[in-house]
């Protein structure tokens, strides 16, 4: 990336440290400009940590992060260009909607009656504008949740954080506000980093991913990459579903890891770094990615026993028990073709493996 | 309904206890306050109703003390209210918003303390206080010893308010380019308000009926009206009593009034 065209956000072997806890451990990434960045992971793995770093409500303790290429540490958060989206949307409740937005214009010194018709014109474009003289407490969770955003997006950052910002709405106005959301970034061309521990919300959204976990980064990449090629065990038990089943290496043949399953099964999947024969590792498998049939489809077809369906509405999970192996998790969807193989409790079956479906991990 | 028996109206002997419970703190102020309407002479039988014991109060021997002793009052409770929610609130903003500081236990023990020290123990120690520095008794002493024991009842609803209010307030605005003293003036402080509004009542309150401290760091001659309706009554109770006392519960009613219509049209918005 040239000089002229920086990274919106670097974060350059960035330490938090809280007295002897250590809550980043050493993290380094890019977010490029006009991103839908976002920071994944369970509670307590620092990504807010991390997000309020870049807003500047904690100091970073080592490293250090650029801002389009300008150094921001020391800075303090009024300086910064930056807006936040705030959990609790932390919306003024003394002042109207309409005053909530024109805030931060205002702050930033232009005239009350200039910071208004702006904020008008971000209202239009949540379609709130009927509601600007009312109070926050007086809209609904989703409303307020659109006057934080506007409220955010108004002075026209560099960078929008957004802190789990839809974690608060009920699933159906979740999911619209994630397309919203999206659209809204598209719109603004504004590079924005959102932080949530929902997987599948980052999935939807993010044009990149970062997994994190007792803070450290596990993976960077784009949605399909974090979920079909996960490299570690955190990110491939975090993300989705997956059965995950310990096997032996045999030998690595032309890029591809011979190994057999505890029970003696023998399987084959794509070789990567740091495996060599005679190892111990795991194999992640998406349910998904498994179809039952009543004979052995490919070579990896592995002896089992139904043991149980569930009806989830879009699919159907079957618990199997593999012969002389651990129970794992077929998902086929609910279908004319995928109902065909179902089969009733106690049914033999087969489990076959699409090709490249099966994932080695190393510990 | 299973309910129905959790009810505190169906426990034996509620409506009873509630009854004398209402007589033993009402009666007397009732007592009081009809009794001033009283036309007699003698404050025990009742000659019929006027409003001429309210004349004499303004107007009577004793109007003068009397006017004197409420203007000194008013005085006091203005000036010692406005500083000691001053302070308080700045104590609240410490205390709520400063972290975790050393010694902040001590300090919210310290803020506390007076009110749970008894009266006398406090007025006394003023007083001696004030005699081992060589502080000539008069206003002045009345004044700061009434922001002293004031501090800690504007401190109560000001930090019960504040501890109501999310530190993201503040930080969001912040974020939206507001200076640390933007944050505060623009949006801390709005918030605050109803709370610095009950306390600065309240400690205007306490003020103004404060009697025991106030009667013993008051220099000779200077009277508040507290001091002034005891000295009265040393000569026997008239009448007139009655009318000022009932004034002055009249003028507290509509000062706790106020403070809760200002918590409640806050909480409604």
């Amino acid at each position: 990336m040239s000089l002229e065209n920086p990274n919106a956000i670097e974060v350059r072997e960035a330490v938090k440290r809280y007295g002897n806890f250590t809550a980043l451990k050493t993290i380094s990434l890019s977010i490029k400009d006009n991103e839908f960045f976002t920071l994944l992971g369970p509670s307590g793995c620092g990504k807010t940590t991390l997000l309020r770093m870049i807003a500047g409500f904690e100091d970073v303790s080592e490293g250090a992060i650029f801002l389009y290429g300008e150094e921001i540490e020391g800075l303090p958060p009024h300086k910064r260009p930056v807006n936040t989206v705030f959990q609790n949307y932390a919306l003024f409740p003394h002042k109207t909607v309409l005053d909530n937005v024109a805030f931060g214009l205002q702050m930033r010194g232009n005239s009350k009656a200039d910071s208004r018709k702006k904020a008008g014109e971000m209202l239009e474009l949540v379609q709130l504008s009927q509601f600007a003289n009312r109070k926050p407490s007086q809209l609904s969770g989703g409303q307020q949740q659109r006057v934080a955003l506007a409220r955010a997006l108004a002075p026209q950052p560099k960078v929008l954080l957004l802190d789990e910002p839809l974690s608060a709405l009920d699933l159906k106005l979740r999911k619209a506000m994630q397309l919203e959301l999206k659209h809204l970034q598209r719109e603004t061309g504004i590079t924005f980093i959102f932080v949530t521990h929902d997987q599948e919300e980052a999935l939807t959204m993010s044009d990149r991913i970062a997994v994190m976990s007792s803070g450290e980064l596990q993976q960077l990449g784009d949605a399909r990459e974090i979920y079909e090629s996960p490299r570690n065990m955190f990110v491939a038990d975090f993300i989705g579903e997956t059965n995950l089943l310990d096997v032996s290496v045999d030998r690595i043949e032309s890029g591809q890891a011979v190994c057999h399953l505890d029970g003696g099964h023998a399987l084959t999947c794509p070789a990567i770094e740091d495996v060599t024969a005679g190892l111990n590792v795991h194999l992640s498998v998406r349910p998904e990615r498994l179809i039952l049939t009543t004979g052995p489809d490919t070579d990896t077809g592995m002896k089992a026993t139904v043991r149980e369906n569930i009806f989830v509405g879009t699919d159907i999970t079957t618990l199997v028990d593999l012969a002389d192996g651990p129970q794992i998790t077929v998902r086929t969807s609910n279908s004319a073709r995928g109902n065909e193989r179902i089969f009733e409790p106690g049914s033999p079956v087969f489990v076959n493996m699409e090709h490249g479906a099966a994932r080695l991990l190393v510990d | 309904m299973a309910t129905r028996s959790y009810d505190i109206k169906s426990y034996t002997g509620f409506l009873q206890i509630t009854l004398l419970c209402l007589f033993v703190l009402y009666a007397p102020l009732i007592v009081v306050a009809v009794y001033s309407l009283n036309a007699s002479d003698s404050i025990a039988v009742w000659e019929g109703f006027s409003l001429r014991w309210y004349a004499d109060v303004f107007t009577g021997a004793e109007s003068a003390k009397f006017k004197v002793a409420a203007r000194n009052s008013f005085i006091i409770a203005i000036i010692a209210a406005t500083v000691a929610t001053t302070i308080a609130t700045l104590a609240a903003t410490a205390m709520v918003r400063g972290g975790k500081f050393r010694l902040r236990a001590w300090s919210f023990g310290l803020i506390s303390l007076p009110l749970m020290v008894p009266e006398i123990v406090t007025a006394v120690a003023t007083l001696i206080f004030f005699n081992s520095i060589g502080f000539e008794r008069g206003l002045l002493t009345i004044l700061l010893a009434h922001i002293a024991f004031c501090i800690p009842f504007a401190y109560l609803p000001i930090s019960a308010r504040m501890q109501g209010i999310e530190d993201t307030y503040e930080q969001a605005a912040q974020d939206l380019y507001a200076t640390k003293r933007q944050a505060f003036t623009k949006i801390l402080l709005p918030l605050m308000l109803p709370g610095i509004i009950s306390g600065y009542l309240l400690a205007f309150i306490i003020s103004l009926d404060d009697f025991i401290i106030t009667n013993f760091v008051k220099g000779a001659g200077v009277e508040t009206l507290p001091t002034a309706i005891f000295g009265a009554v040393k000569q026997g109770i008239k009448p007139n009593i009655m009318a000022i006392s009932t004034m002055l519960l009249g003028f507290s009613i509509l000062m706790v009034l106020i403070s809760y219509l200002v918590s409640r049209t806050d909480k409604k918005s």
